[in-house]
């Protein structure tokens, strides 16, 4: 089988991501110093998976790949929101907290 | 006769199912810190706040370096500059390790203070800290064992570069050990502020 | 045809390496399969026997051959090997790796060594069962699904079983990967989704639930361990956990592990019945979709093996909702195969047989799991053997006799012999008419209040109990009968050619048994569907 070979991603490309993704951790200590209530949690959350889609797309080079790869990861996904969601179904609902 | 084939993409495509595999596996973790967290609200900011944030962020430095490292790695090899693409595999072994030495003095600071899974300090402390702080354990711990994991992997594959078994015309190893580092340092991203940075 | 024996020919006679290394370290998929099969029928045998004994101590009430203890360990012990080591990998494993890579026209699977490491690790796993079951402090009494607090307080080896679990899981997830990525990237020329054999689709459905689902069981099995070795208790209230959270963790994966157990079997009666039918498959799309949303449906119902274990109100209704959602894509596949049968020119071979009772089989089971299901019957029913003829009905009467099937259907392919078909009639017979008189009853007794896993029972029960150790007896006499038949029919049976049923699939094209890289020197190119019997006929035999 013939092999199709990915363009090589220039390094400046990786350094200014790592770069973004320093700034982003210090914005996410930063928060953490102020008491935003239940906000924070969710904050820190989004920073975090903003921080994931740079190295998954970027460093581990999802953004070239086949529509097959994303959609793999779409589906781990989807299952991974299902499994969580659904147990809270159960804990947030009981009539006394555990 | 045996069946010789080869398929780079294909290659990869089982690397990351393999990925999402572990992600599953530290879901199932990440599930039980949330539902002990909406049920412990105050214990768990106490507990967060015995654990240094300085230590967490360096540990998030670290790692964040060394998936700059490894991903500089390929387009090294994809240049065939073959010396550079053995530093980079080695700077983040080093840096694997810088992470892990980290993890010592922390956890030796905590368990000094009597903190470690099923301690009785732990247990006076009540059970929101006390879950806390077995799930804090547990968590890292396996993903320490990943860093390890992760780190001999690139370490197998940089001798095969050096050897030239792993070269700029076939280098789908050195990705596939890249991108199960890459997921070391996922679980890391999530695991700091869900951890460290509770208030 | 001359009568060359088995080892002179096809896949058992060309070999890199002579003797037992050239099988232990084979990365050949069909000698692989070949392991598995071996391994997984011995475990079946094994566990079947354990079963006969628990029915022996419930023929009547009050003890008689085992203690309670030794009771509760056999029904541990005859669920782990049942479950673990014989239906999780019995068709995907060995028939899955014996028959898909030369369905889709390839020489091998997409990770050879990888395939042999996941045979090795299932063979870890049946070693460190048997040590469980041996060595140390006994047997675990647990039940298989190894609920806490008891699991982490019983003296029992419950770390090696959950360790044994963990082994045969992870080789779960290895099969999953190979096969995903196989189905993706090793498909010949002409082989578009579209012509896929229906056991394909089947399998590949299963190996993303074995890719998303098995290691949330792995975490929490590696959980139990944890808090049995340092006390430190994730599950317990005093240490801030929850025991309920064990059993979501636990059914997240175990739900789902009963439609990676189901879905490959629907694939075989899939295969099974148009060619005994010598008509294409109705529906065909129908029945490749239906096999993707029972995948997906199926790992959202978990928490219906727990509306009575003090979870919300509120999860109650979401799950049942959900539950009864599965059957859907489900009954699709029964409307579709009796619809194939239709006009159909019918020819009642052995595998046929086989197929057409897993059919009426599993719609019995499928109809109590939705019984089971709704929340305000199951309350009166969980736990009681009402349940455990349900998952009797699907797990046995479905997908166990749909590998009975695929042994009478593909051993001939990849043995090149035939076995006795009257004997496998008489078989069949036995085994029907036992099977069906014991799970009917224990049904039976189940809806009238009997609980599972009691040692002993009230003596209004008896009579049913009796009935169903019966059947049990008159079921232990078909399997004999038919691994006998099978296993002569392999060593000395008559000689068949490439294609004794008139399949229509690639695997009836390659020589019985197949060639090491199962084509000829060229790729295979695929112009015709998997169904299309025109032109098709069966060989003499």
């Amino acid at each position: 089988m013939s092999e199709e070979t990915h363009e090589p991603v220039p390094y400046r490309t990786f350094i200014m991501i790592w770069v973004a993704l320093i700034i982003l951790t210090g914005i996410t200590v930063g928060v953490a110093q102020f008491d935003f209530g239940a906000v924070n949690i969710w904050i820190a959350l989004s920073v975090a998976s903003f921080k994931s889609a740079l190295v998954l797309f970027v460093f581990m080079h999802l953004r070239q790949e086949s529509m097959l790869f994303k959609i793999g990861l779409l589906a781990m996904l989807v299952i991974l929101v299902i499994f969580i969601g659904f147990t809270f179904t159960d804990v947030l609902y009981r009539e006394v907290l555990p | 006769m045996s069946f010789e084939h080869r398929d780079d993409t294909g290659d990869r495509f089982g690397m990351w199912l393999f990925l999402y595999t572990e992600v599953i596996l530290f879901s199932g973790l990440f599930i039980l810190y949330a539902i002990a967290l909406i049920t412990y609200p105050q214990e768990y900011i106490t507990a967060s706040n015995k654990l240094n944030v300085w230590f967490g962020a360096a540990n998030t430095a670290v790692l964040l370096t060394s998936s700059l490292t490894i991903a500089l790695a390929i387009t090294a090899i994809q240049r065939n500059q073959i010396r550079l693409c053995i530093n980079l595999c080695v700077a983040t072994i080093g840096l694997a390790v810088v992470f892990l030495i980290n993890k010592y003095f922390e956890w030796s600071y905590e368990i000094n203070l009597g903190i470690y899974p099923a301690s009785e300090t732990l247990r006076e402390m009540g059970p929101g800290v006390t879950s806390f702080f077995n799930l804090y354990y547990f968590t890292a711990g396996l993903h320490g064992l990943h860093v390890l994991i992760g780190a001999t992997l690139i370490g197998v594959v940089a001798v095969m570069i050096a050897r030239g078994k792993v070269t700029s015309e076939r280098y789908v190893l050195l990705e596939n050990s890249a991108l199960y580092w890459h997921l070391v340092d996922l679980v890391w991203i999530f695991l700091f502020p869900l951890y460290y940075l509770i208030i | 045809m001359t009568n060359t024996p088995l080892t002179n020919t096809g896949f058992y006679s060309e070999s890199p390496r002579s003797g037992v290394l050239g099988w232990l370290l084979s990365t050949d998929h069909k000698r692989i399969g070949m392991m598995y099969l071996g391994c997984i029928t011995t475990m079946f045998i094994v566990a079947a026997t354990i079963g006969l004994a628990i029915r022996l101590q419930l023929f009547a009430p009050g003890q008689h051959i085992m203690s309670a203890q030794t009771y509760n360990a056999s029904f541990t012990v005859h669920g782990i090997i049942m479950i673990f080591l014989f239906i999780i990998p019995s068709i995907p494993a060995a028939f899955g790796n014996l028959l898909l890579p030369i369905q889709i026209g390839a020489r091998d699977v997409s990770f050879p060594k990888l395939n042999l490491l996941s045979w090795y690790l299932y063979i870890s796993g049946a070693i460190l069962a048997v040590l469980a079951i041996f060595s140390g402090t006994g047997a675990p009494d647990t039940g298989w699904t190894f609920y806490v607090p008891f699991s982490t307080q019983t003296s029992t080896n419950v770390s090696l079983a959950a360790l044994a679990a963990f082994m045969l899981g992870f080789s779960s997830i290895l099969t999953g990967i190979n096969f995903v990525t196989t189905i993706h990237r090793l498909r010949a020329e002409g082989m578009g989704w579209g012509r896929l054999p229906l056991f394909v689709w089947t399998l590949y459905a299963t190996a993303w639930i074995q890719v998303l689902a098995t290691p949330m069981l792995g975490i929490t099995l590696v959980l139990v361990i944890l808090e049995r070795f340092f006390g430190a208790g994730l599950f317990d209230v005093a240490s801030g956990g929850d025991p309920i959270l064990f059993q979501h963790l636990f059914w997240i994966y175990s739900h789902p592990a009963v439609y990676i157990m189901i879905l490959p079997a629907m694939g075989v009666i899939s295969e099974i019945i148009p060619t005994f039918s010598r008509k294409p498959i109705f529906g065909y799309w129908a029945m490749a979709i239906s096999s993707l949303a029972i995948a997906f449906a199926g790992s959202l119902v978990w928490a219906h093996h727990m509306y009575a274990s003090g979870m919300s109100d509120f999860a109650i209704l979401v799950f049942s909702l959900l539950t009864f959602i599965v059957a859907i894509p489900s009954a699709i596949k029964i409307f579709n195969w009796v619809s194939t049968l239709y006009k159909g020119s019918i020819q009642l071979g052995p595998p046929m047989l086989y197929a057409l009772a897993f059919i009426l089989q599993f719609a019995i089971g499928g109809l109590g799991g939705l019984a089971l299901g709704a929340a305000a019957a199951d309350i009166h029913l969980h736990d009681t053997t009402f349940v455990v003829g349900h998952f009797h009905y699907t797990m046995f009467g479905g997908t166990g006799f749909a590998f009975f099937g695929a042994l009478h259907y593909w051993l001939p392919k990849f043995t090149g012999r035939m076995y006795n078909h009257k004997i496998a009639f008489i078989a069949w017979g036995l085994l029907f008419v036992g099977f069906n008189v014991t799970y009917m009853a224990m049904q039976a007794v189940g809806i009238q209040g009997m609980p599972r896993r009691y040692y002993d029972y009230l003596p209004e029960f008896q009579t049913l109990n009796m009935v169903a150790t019966l059947g049990s007896w008159v079921l232990a006499a078909g399997l004999i009968m038919m691994f006998a038949n099978l296993l002569k029919g392999m060593l000395n049976g008559k000689p068949v050619g490439m294609n004794p049923w008139g399949g229509a699939t690639l695997e009836w094209q390659v020589p019985s048994p197949p060639p090491m890289l199962n084509f000829g020197k060229e790729d295979p190119v695929v112009t015709r569907g998997p169904y299309d019997f025109k032109g098709v006929k069966a060989d003499e035999f």
